[in-house]
């Protein structure tokens, strides 16, 4: 290729390229004012050329490389399971069919291995405390070790492995599948009128396994403001840290109002209650920042629907036990016995006669009630911040903590602790769940927002935002409660 | 894993999975591809990683890295996040294409999911823009049986001017025949020919003379051509790097780890 014979019309303009070939650095303007020279001169329009030249190079080479050998089955069944699965009438309700028993198989699964691990560990609490006691170690060793760290593992475990051990392989069975896609594509319109991108129910459907992961997953979004939105609204579906609380309070306060044999199916429903009324202000706050502060319309976007595969056994283990509850578990207990110990601390360092638990549940205790709560409940978020996956153990460990030791080996005697001895009623089990729902997200998912904006201000904007939400509703509720009940 | 194919492999006893012992290697080896096209279930069969893997586009966001050794060499192993072309915005997208613009892999796979060639071809025929060190691997050759889709990969091979080999990632199928070709183009055993478009004599000759200018602004960047055409095409985003310096500092931080998150994520699995 010969630059000399082809003259272009800036000819003028050579000398300082030659120039810099063989001294010092060109500016890097001189370098793109050329570039626009250099681009007048060209004819037509070469990116369109570019662009159709490669579509039409990739289909006279596809052409010459594949063959389609009659059989379509395959195919068209894929296509008719998609034409019901994104029906515009069975979509949305087979949607919520499947996160329905998906719940109801988690709640009614979960039950009987949850108490059988908690009566264990607290078997083995007793024996291991009372070993203690009689090798004559002080009081406070014993009851740091084993009623402060170790209970505090004790209770995460058991309230939430079983019920990760069941939704984490269910999840990524739906995942693998490739239903995620459709889902998205279900809601795409939803979004769509928020002024959000569509793309955002899928990293919202990540979210319901992990928000800070959700955020991460917020990167396929290709505009800055859609992924915004998507950054800071994801907190506001439950992810996996905050689904023991849900199914707990949905299983002894809305499970128990029901039958026995419906109990479960009671409770997984309201499970899903709250999962919509969470993309339901996914939706509201998404349509709220673009209205505002995100001002912008929704960008159009291609979505893939790949086809449905066979997910292989070994794969769906190993990511949903050990990837997953695992790796969840670990994080929560990494946490869980430091709270342990706080709580410990709190509930055995008495000032006036009054241990500092119940000190700073009583200052907290105003604050709790108008919104429907109590001093307590407020406490454990406050400890729980590092992960919200030990708020209820922080909540019970703090009921039952100082010297008044109960041990709750099943859920009827947990209700009996919540109603009874605390005076719960079925406004603190709502607005729990609520507040459980709309509250900050925990310290790594704020940390991730850092991270993914490189912004202060959003991080903030992220972390204030669902808490102000939180109280807002939970206060409008329990006034609203009162009022009439 | 110990599903590898072994009656199709000879040199299957050759590979041997690293995991994370990246430290020291011979070679750096991306993979690219569309979305959901099987890169990062054939990054798990080559370095035994358990990096997440979901029937769905997007699930990988950032690089992850991991080893593996061939034939005596290591190799270093980067999961690049799906991407339909080199053009566009999002931020995965642009992790993608950082690298492989200025990571400089020895050998870039090219994944392409075989029931949908044509479209995935789109990538790829971007991507020979960029570099020729390509092999491309056809993935996704067991669902394209199924649905009766035939794949004859040595036109696709000719037409292409790199090696094209058809793979199964989910059960290892095709892995050492992928490899050999890979070891071939970097050894220069086989001498690719990649399928670039003719551009117009006055267009060529525009980038001839920004080419020179472009290394003397930025030295050591490897791509001088395409940052060349994307400044004839007027991309803000490139003649930003280029007025910031940022051009240069992308090629000194795609050649070391992405350590913000890689290893965390090969680790884990989560994302």
């Amino acid at each position: 290729m010969s630059t000399e014979s082809n003259a272009l019309p800036l000819t003028g303009l050579r000398a300082p390229a030659r120039e810099t070939r063989q001294g010092s650095a060109p500016d890097p303007e001189q370098v793109i004012r050329r570039a626009e020279q250099l681009r007048q001169g060209l004819t037509g329009n070469f990116r369109d050329e570019a662009v159709s030249s490669i579509y039409v190079e990739a289909e006279k080479i596809s052409r010459r490389a594949v063959r389609h050998t009659g059989d379509r089955r395959r195919f068209d069944l894929d296509q008719r399971i998609d034409r019901i699965v994104t029906s515009p009438i069975f979509g949305l309700p087979l949607m919520l069919g499947i996160l329905a028993v998906v719940f109801w198989l988690t709640i009614a699964g979960a039950n009987v291995p949850s108490a059988m691990i908690a009566s264990g560990f607290f078997w083995f609490e007793d024996r291991a405390a009372a070993l203690f006691d009689a090798a004559g170690v002080p009081w406070w060793i014993t009851g740091f070790i084993w009623h402060g760290v170790y209970r505090g593992l004790a209770w995460v475990v058991s309230v939430m492995l079983p019920p990760m051990a069941i939704f984490f392989p269910l999840f990524t069975i739906l995942e693998d599948l490739g239903y995620l896609p459709r889902v998205a594509f279900n809601l795409d319109f939803l979004f769509r009128r928020a002024g959000a991108h569509g793309k955002q129910a899928l990293t919202m459907a990540m979210g319901f396994g992990c928000n800070a992961a959700g955020i991460i997953a917020t990167r396929v979004i290709d505009s800055p403001r859609e992924r915004l939105v998507a950054i800071l609204t994801n907190n506001f579906v439950p992810c996996n840290g905050r689904f023991p609380t849900l199914i707990m309070v949905a299983t002894i306060f809305v499970g128990a109002a029901f039958p026995p044999v419906v109990a479960s199916l009671a409770a997984a429903g309201a499970v899903v209650g709250v999962v919509i009324l969470g993309v339901g202000f996914t939706l509201l706050m998404s349509w709220m920042l673009s209205r505002t502060v995100l001002r912008g319309e929704a960008s159009a976007f291609t979505l893939e629907l790949p086809p449905y595969r066979r997910p292989g056994i070994t794969r769906i283990l190993y990511t949903s036990l050990i990837d997953r509850t695992l790796f969840v578990l670990w994080r929560a207990m990494l946490t869980a016995a430091p709270a342990g110990a706080v709580i410990w601390l709190l509930g055995n360092i008495t000032v006036n006669g009054t241990s500092l638990a119940t000190h700073s549940a009583n200052a907290l205790a105003p604050l709790g009630h108008a919104i429907g709560l109590d001093g307590v409940i407020l406490l454990a978020y406050v400890i729980a911040i590092p992960a919200n996956e030990i708020v209820v153990p922080t909540m019970l460990m703090v009921y039952m903590g100082g010297p008044m030791m109960t041990e709750i080996d099943s859920l009827a005697e947990l209700r009996t602790l919540l109603v009874d001895q605390n005076g719960w009623t079925m406004l603190t089990a709502v607005n729990l769940m609520l507040f459980a729902l709309l509250h900050n997200p925990c310290a790594t998912t704020i940390l991730t927002i850092y991270k993914e904006t490189l912004s202060v201000k959003w991080a903030a904007v992220g972390a204030l935002m669902p808490l102000a939400v939180a109280f807002l509703v939970t206060f409008l509720t329990a006034s609203i409660w009162r009022l009439f009940i | 894993m110990t599903s590898h194919n072994c009656e199709t492999c000879p040199a299957h006893a050759q590979l041997e999975q690293m995991g994370l012992k990246v430290d020291r290697f011979d070679r750096v080896i991306a993979l690219a591809g569309n979305p959901n096209t099987g890169k990062s279930t054939l990054f798990n069969a080559l370095t035994g990683l358990k990096q997440h893997t979901g029937n769905w586009p997007g699930k990988t966001v950032t690089r992850a890295e991991g080893g593996f050794e061939f034939n005596g060499k290591k190799y270093k192993l980067v999961d690049l996040p799906g991407t339909y072309s080199l053009l566009s915005a999002s931020q995965d997208e642009e992790i993608a294409r950082d690298f492989l613009l200025f990571g400089s892999p020895d050998c870039t796979i090219v994944v392409a999911d075989a029931t949908a060639l044509e479209r995935n071809l789109n990538l790829v025929l971007q991507v020979l823009e960029i570099t020729g060190k390509v092999v491309l691997a056809v993935n996704l050759m067991d669902e394209a049986r199924r649905k009766g889709i035939e794949v004859d990969v040595r036109t696709l091979a000719r037409d292409l001017g790199v090696p094209a080999v058809p793979v199964v990632a989910r059960t290892g199928e095709g892995l050492s025949a992928l490899l050999a070709a890979v070891e071939g183009v970097i050894s220069g055993e086989t001498t690719t020919d990649p399928k670039r478009s003719e551009g117009t004599a006055e267009f060529n000759a525009a980038i001839a003379e920004l080419v020179p200018l472009i290394e003397a602004t930025a030295p050591g960047v490897p791509n001088a051509r395409w940052i060349a055409i994307r400044l004839l095409d007027g991309d803000a985003r490139v003649e930003r790097a280029l007025r910031t310096g940022e051009l240069a500092a992308l090629v000194t931080r795609q050649q070391g780890p992405d350590d913000r998150f890689s290893r965390k994520i090969a680790l884990q699995g989560a994302q």
